[in-house]
């Protein structure tokens, strides 16, 4: 701003002017903002890696090393960064190289915006072994507990995914495939479900071909 | 004290108490309302509104002979939302967990009347040393009312302050001071109390003089 001359008039200003102070504000705070988004991007990147690394090891337990794949052409293959979408999934290798099973990203609309989870699925069990919420925006104090409130957290710690995940009234769980819900917070509670759901009939058609393929060539 | 200084000291004064932002003007009440739910939240809302208050007051002050009048609030609205996109960066860097607690309310820092309103009013036509000490004293009512709101809301309503939790586990909490009618509920109240104070003093200062003019 320091082209134009410091005159104070009462003279209209020209357009030009006009045009040409705004277009230089325009420019310096682009500059600005570009330099600050290009210094806190490899931070921002980096945490953002590590807390889905975070999450796996959480949803996964055992797992000691990870390997992102995603589907193409009817097979799954290693990919060298996890996606943040749904189209890649982590396979997780305990301490002796061993397939532990899937981390599987989901996400869909909660009570107030999208919500985003992974959760680890041992695909021979046929069981949910893991949940942890990725990104949410529930009410605070009631539907922020389906990541607050261990309890329910805990219902996917051996969630048997036959013939289908269903949220229950709280307190009446009776088969390995329920979930108690959240008094309150039922939308989400049943959100969360319904998300785990949606990525288990996309993914497990496409695993169960793989494993299935995998065990013919064994043989 | 001197002058200029105790004029310094008025412009500080008035921002955090006379003229509060939020407790007299009424000012800035989209994140008032939405992000104070916890004391944590309305600490890191207030230091952000903070740094841009302060950060825009002295460019709109020392580059105030240099904007024509006509695209004046054009070129606040460039400076501030410069200031505010560098906060949302530096937020997003540095404490992710409280980036993602306040959400989309940091961009809205833009559109907070609050800072708009000190550089039409306030910054534009002073010093840029008064400007400062303008910026500082209303970015720090303003801190100090999300505060005070965030504190009454976190403690009713989670039993916890700052996340140290202060009653016994029997303590029921009332969920109702979290969720948005909390909000309104507490902020009324707080009002309300404030200018009960206000006239108190006013009061207190007419009994004053009316007993001064008894006494001559």
């Amino acid at each position: 701003m320091k082209t134009a001359p410091p005159t104070v008039s009462n003279a209209e200003p020209s357009s030009a002017r006009l045009i040409a102070t705004l277009g230089l504000a325009g420019l310096l705070s682009g500059l600005i903002i570009v330099t600050v988004f290009e210094a806190t991007l490899p931070t921002i990147t980096a945490h953002k890696a590590e807390m889905l690394r975070q999450a796996v090891f959480k949803v996964l337990p055992g797992t000691v090393s990870l390997q992102p794949l995603t589907y193409k052409d009817g097979q799954l293959v290693p990919v060298d960064k996890a996606e943040k979408d749904e189209e890649s999934i982590l396979a997780g290798y305990g301490a002796d190289g061993r397939l532990i099973g899937y981390a599987i990203p989901g996400a869909g609309p909660g009570f107030q915006d999208i919500i985003r989870l992974l959760y680890g699925y041992l695909p021979e069990e046929r069981r949910v072994v893991g949940m942890e919420i990725l990104e949410s925006r529930e009410t605070p104090g009631l539907g922020d507990k389906i990541y607050k409130d261990a309890n329910f957290v805990a219902n996917f710690d051996a969630l048997s995914i036959d013939p289908q995940i269903v949220a229950v009234k709280k307190g009446t769980k009776t088969a390995a495939h329920q979930v108690d819900a959240i008094t309150g917070a039922t939308i989400s509670s049943k959100a969360v479900v319904r998300i785990i759901n949606e990525a288990n009939t996309r993914w497990l058609p496409r695993l169960n071909k793989v494993i299935d393929e995998g065990f013919k060539q064994s043989r | 004290m001197p002058k200029s200084k105790q004029d310094a000291y008025q412009e500080f004064i008035k921002g955090l108490w006379r003229d509060n932002p939020v407790f007299v003007q009424v000012l800035g009440m989209c994140p008032m309302l939405a992000v104070t739910n916890s004391a944590e939240n309305a600490l890191a809302m207030g230091g952000a509104t903070f740094f841009v208050l302060v950060a825009s007051s002295f460019f709109v002050a020392s580059l105030q002979r240099w904007i024509p009048k006509q695209v004046r609030i054009s070129t606040y609205i460039i400076i501030i939302a410069t200031f505010v996109t560098v906060t949302d960066f530096t937020l997003e860097a540095l404490v992710p967990r409280l980036h993602k607690e306040l959400g989309a309310f940091i961009p809205l820092i833009v559109a907070n009347c609050m800072i708009l309103g000190r550089q039409e009013a306030f910054a534009s036509r002073n010093s840029v040393r008064l400007a400062v000490v303008d910026a500082l004293g209303m970015a720090s009512g303003f801190l100090f009312a999300l505060l005070a709101l965030g504190s009454v809301r976190e403690i009713l309503g989670e039993g916890r302050l700052l996340g140290m939790d202060l009653f016994s586990p029997d303590f029921e909490p009332w969920v109702i001071m979290i969720l948005p009618p909390g909000g309104f509920l507490t902020l009324g109240l707080l009002l309300l109390f404030f200018n009960w104070l206000r006239e108190r003093k006013e009061r207190l200062v007419e009994r004053l003089d009316a007993w001064e003019a008894q006494g001559q």
